[in-house]
């Protein structure tokens, strides 16, 4: 361990730490909310540590969807992460196979942007730092999420003080999020129209993976707009 | 505990692991193939948007009046700046709906 560097990471996630915050208290007080006891909202943070995912995990469950959708609707948010560990392979490789472990629990959307960033940069990219900037994020955000959910447990009609349109909003900003991106409007589109029909013919909580199914079938089918970038994914904001 | 909290638990678990694959899989797989398929990759990049997309068009459909306004407002907040303040003027609308208007 290196405290330099150690110090260096702290410092660079603190910012990211502080905005993450109010997403860690509001995915806190939601999630009491929609049926999760205050442990089972720390316990999911600490364990699934992956804000939007998490979101969707609560909304899931407090519509009552079958559990293995619930968990397939997570993998499906998270799948960015598989491009992450891909693209940061070349600068993790000098890990031990303890370290890469633990830093692949850690690899959030800031987290995967900075490692790039730095190793791009030609910058060393020490396992100190990576944990620091790792842990500086990681323990508020469960600290955060204690708190949203004590302070969920005294709100008694959740319309009343319109909590329910944050869930909706807070989908709507992610969407927003990945307008850069290769056939972004045709793909959400498809999505849109094929989940609302979905929801009509089929019903809930099939609009989900029917909605989401046709827009990646699209995107697989419809020829590339242009060259992606290679080498490296693109950085998503998680909040 | 009584089994329902008990399937929660193992939800939660599941989840965690479904994430935990997410992270380290996409090293297993540059180590084993050098190259991602065009087609796989832009299936994949779809992925997020169209899930995500999934719990917003019925909510804004079917949530009623108040939300999908609330929502469009926030839509063109979300325009020009962050997800925290797309939050914060969809919520003020919502209340300002339901608590002034209607």
């Amino acid at each position: 361990m290196n405290r330099d560097d150690f110090r260096a990471g702290l410092r660079g996630g603190f910012p990211v730490m502080l905005s993450a915050s109010p997403f860690g208290a509001l995915f806190g007080a939601l999630a009491v909310d929609n049926g999760f006891s205050v442990a089972d909202a720390v316990f999911m943070s600490a364990t699934v540590y992956a804000g939007a995912s998490q979101m969707v995990g609560i909304e899931l469950f407090g519509n009552n969807v079958q559990p293995w959708l619930v968990v397939l609707s997570v993998f499906a948010v998270n799948f960015r992460h598989v491009l992450y560990s891909a693209s940061i392979a070349k600068h993790i490789r000098h890990f031990t196979i303890i370290q890469k472990l633990l830093a692949f629990f850690l690899l959030v959307d800031p987290q995967y942007a900075e490692t790039e960033q730095r190793g791009e940069r030609g910058l060393p990219v020490t396992f100190s730092w990576y944990l620091g900037f790792g842990l500086v994020i990681y323990f508020p955000w469960i600290l955060n999420t204690l708190i949203g959910a004590l302070f969920g447990q005294l709100i008694g009609d959740p319309k009343a003080i319109g909590l329910d349109v944050l869930l909706p909003i807070y989908f709507l900003g992610l969407v927003l999020g990945f307008r850069k991106r290769d056939r972004f409007l045709p793909v959400v589109a498809t999505s849109a129209v094929a989940s609302v029909a979905a929801m009509h013919f089929v019903g809930s909580p099939w609009h989900v993976s029917i909605g989401a199914l046709a827009g990646i079938l699209l995107a697989a089918i419809l020829p590339p707009e242009h060259r992606l970038r290679q080498g490296r994914a693109p950085v998503e904001k998680e909040a | 505990m009584d089994a329902q909290h008990l399937s929660l638990l193992y939800l939660i678990v599941a989840a965690a692991l479904a994430t935990y694959a997410t992270r380290f899989g996409g090293y297993v797989l540059i180590t084993q193939l050098k190259r991602i398929p065009p087609r796989l990759e832009a299936a994949l990049n779809a992925v997020p948007a169209a899930v995500l997309t999934t719990l917003v068009a019925p909510a804004f459909v079917y949530g009623g009046f108040d939300v999908a306004a609330a929502m469009l407002v926030a839509f063109v907040i979300g325009l020009r700046f962050s997800t925290l303040r797309m939050l914060l003027v969809g919520w003020v609308a919502v209340m300002v709906i339901r608590h002034v208007i209607l």
